[in-house]
């Protein structure tokens, strides 16, 4: 199995919320999860707000500490809770980074721009010495299109978007193979958010990077994305080639999910039709029995509150968790 | 004519006096608006747009000062109005949804109290007449089980039902003009499907213009007539919903649009972005200030503000290339 550069097996993670003994509570913020990404691709995560997309994001690297399930990194067990086995993270540190959401608090007010860049360099002693170090993080910051004498500036004299190059430079600096996106371009303006977009583009050609790209903006991830997978309350509802997924959503959510997006064409928007969802989104504390989606699905049926539907390939390289596949229009 | 206009915003300018110097916030920014009409106003953080909105209201925050202009809206001079008499036009007959709901609701009132309050300030219904028709209001905008909504806080509600609620609020007394601030920003898409779709519904119903303030241009495709495109204070482009997305002229409303992927494309196409940073307003540049980011750039763009070019009764665009082709025209023809 081990031609999938990343692959992920029943991914949860559960988050404590108050409660003690029986009566103990949990956020099941991500709940049993599963897929791949071979070397070079894009996987595009979307979901609305507390869907765990975010979450899944953060456990690959180890910033939460997940309650179930498997992730191997080219063949290479990073951690398997059954077996309770959990690999050293600092070298995998080295090969996979992330790109942080907001680049207003993801750099440290304190340090220059060069010392944030510099900061991974010293951490895994890529640099022998001080001249090495400052080639090292003007290469990278000639990378994402800014220049020497941005090193000796503080975050606060940048842009949004040159921010976010600076927050990218900060992750490509040790190298890494594997990037996870976590919406790193949604609190940027309209005409930056093409920029970095592209600019993510041509990183990933020039050094070969695997990304994981989690978004709530399903065009921007269409775009970016080899396959995509959608996320619903904490579970995947749905996962596809990213074209594949845009025209021929079969799950009752993606549906809905794909109709809500404001098209950018008025005779486009006059003519179509939306699909608008009931309700809101149940919390996560006290999800709804067998499908999660059924309190909002206009499919739902009585086997969806008794049985977990299974996440099942529908066409090659297609699949989708739903009970009512056939009755959905 | 202008007394047909509900809203008429003539070469208004704006300046915020900071500390560091004069923000020129809005610089020659007119607007007209029939009754019933929706005008989209798009543009990137810091254009002017919410400025635009929030002065209509008299809600120009301390260090910003209105320098030049007019400002009438439905026979009153806005401009010339005491706090006194604004307050009472104020959620009456204009009234505005912010951008945030999870902060605009007062925490320590019950939604009822919010709703009724309102409703009392305008109008003479007593308590309890307030009550009856703060609970059709919610009805109004789709929220269910009112009565026992009315008795809880905002922060028992989620986002969407919250902005629900503002929007109960602002229509209590089915105000000429409701003014959207990003209504829609904070919310997930399938959520703002279910706001945007309301107040498409509710404008059917109570037949008010409304003034949509966003960066999203599919937000402005489907529910705006009009759309004026902001840039660094100025509106650089004006027209009908069509002029803007078909035939666009400035090359910032031409950049914009070409730097949205699209759903329905399979080919992987390269997005073409706008390059170079928004401006400093503290310090803009002499001429145009899309000139420094703007590829058909001149050298007259970088000296002098250029002119507006007019296309039809609606289209307009402030840009010395469109002056230039419209002049070369102009002589061909003659």
């Amino acid at each position: 199995m081990s031609d999938k550069f990343i692959e992920v097996e029943h991914l949860r993670q559960y988050f404590p919320a108050g409660g003690h003994g029986k009566h103990k509570k949990y956020i099941q913020a991500v709940d049993d999860v599963s897929f791949s990404i071979n070397r070079g691709e894009t996987l595009g995560l979307v979901g609305e707000s507390g869907c765990g997309k975010t979450t899944t994001g953060r456990a690959l690297l180890r910033l939460y500490q997940p309650t179930g399930g498997r992730f191997t990194y080219d063949g290479d067990v990073v951690f398997d809770v059954e077996k309770n086995q959990w690999a050293q993270m600092l070298p995998y540190r080295k090969k996979m980074q992330i790109v942080f959401q907001d680049p207003y608090a993801s750099l440290d007010p304190r340090m220059t721009v060069g010392d944030i860049v510099g900061e991974a360099i010293d951490t895994h002693n890529l640099a022998a010495n001080k001249q090495e170090r400052y080639e090292l993080i003007i290469d990278m910051l000639r990378k994402v299109g800014l220049n020497s004498e941005h090193a000796n500036r503080y975050p606060h004299e940048f842009s949004g978007g040159q921010r976010q190059r600076v927050g990218i430079a900060r992750a490509l600096a040790v190298n890494p193979e594997f990037i996870v996106c976590d919406e790193p371009i949604s609190a940027l303006d309209v005409s930056i958010q093409a920029q970095v977009i592209n600019m993510f583009e041509d990183l990933q050609e020039e050094m070969g990077l695997t990304y994981l790209f989690i978004a709530h903006d399903l065009s921007v991830v269409k775009h970016i994305s080899d396959r995509i997978g959608v996320m619903y309350l904490g579970r995947m509802v749905e996962l596809a080639d990213s074209y594949e997924l845009t025209t021929h959503p079969v799950h009752p959510y993606t549906k809905s999910l794909i109709s809500a997006i404001p098209i950018a064409d008025p005779k486009i928007a006059r003519t179509s039709k939306r699909i608008v969802l009931e309700g809101d989104v149940p919390s996560p504390l006290n999800p709804p029995s067998g499908c999660r989606f059924r309190t909002r699905c206009p499919y739902a049926t009585e086997q969806c509150a008794r049985e977990v539907p299974e996440f099942r390939e529908i066409s090659p390289g297609h699949y989708a968790a739903c009970h009512n596949l056939d009755k959905v229009q | 004519m202008a007394e047909e206009y509900l809203v008429d915003i003539k070469n208004e300018r704006l300046s915020f006096f900071t500390p560091a110097g004069e923000v020129k916030a809005l610089n020659d920014v007119s607007i007209h608006l029939k009754e019933g009409e929706v005008l989209g106003i798009v543009g990137e953080s810091g254009s002017g747009k919410s400025v635009t909105a929030y002065s209509l209201m008299g809600l120009t925050a301390h260090p910003g000062k209105l320098i030049g202009g007019t400002l009438q809206f439905n026979g009153h001079e806005i401009e010339e109005m005491g706090e006194k008499e604004m307050r009472k036009i104020r959620g009456k007959e204009i009234s505005i949804i912010f951008q945030d709901p999870m902060t605009s609701l007062n925490p320590v009132y019950t939604i009822g109290n919010q709703i009724t309050e309102v409703i009392r300030l305008h109008t003479d219904k007593d308590k309890k007449q307030a009550y009856a028709r703060a609970k059709e209001l919610l009805e109004l905008v789709g929220i269910n089980e009112p009565e026992k909504r009315l008795k809880q806080y905002p922060h028992e509600l989620s986002g969407g039902m919250r902005q629900r609620v503002m929007i109960a609020i602002a229509l209590a007394c089915e105000p000429k003009l409701l003014i959207a601030d990003e209504p829609t920003t904070a919310l997930d898409v399938t959520i703002q499907a279910q706001i945007l779709e309301l107040m498409m519904e509710l404008k059917d119903k109570l037949g008010m213009a409304i003034i949509m303030i966003t960066h999203d241009l599919g937000v402005v495709a489907s529910m705006c007539d009009r759309i004026a495109v902001m840039y660094a204070g100025r509106i650089v482009e004006y027209g009908t919903t069509d002029d803007i997305f078909y035939r666009p002229h400035h090359m910032y409303t031409k950049g914009l649009i070409r730097s949205i992927p699209r759903l329905d494309t399979k080919e992987h196409e390269r997005l073409v972005p706008i390059e170079g940073t928004p401006v400093d307003l503290l310090n803009p540049p002499a001429g145009c200030p899309f000139a420094p980011r703007c590829e058909a750039c001149m050298k007259i763009c970088l000296r002098e503000m250029p002119p507006v070019t007019q296309f039809d009764d609606v289209h307009y665009t402030q840009c010395w290339l469109n002056q230039k082709e419209a002049m070369e025209k102009g002589e061909a023809n003659e």
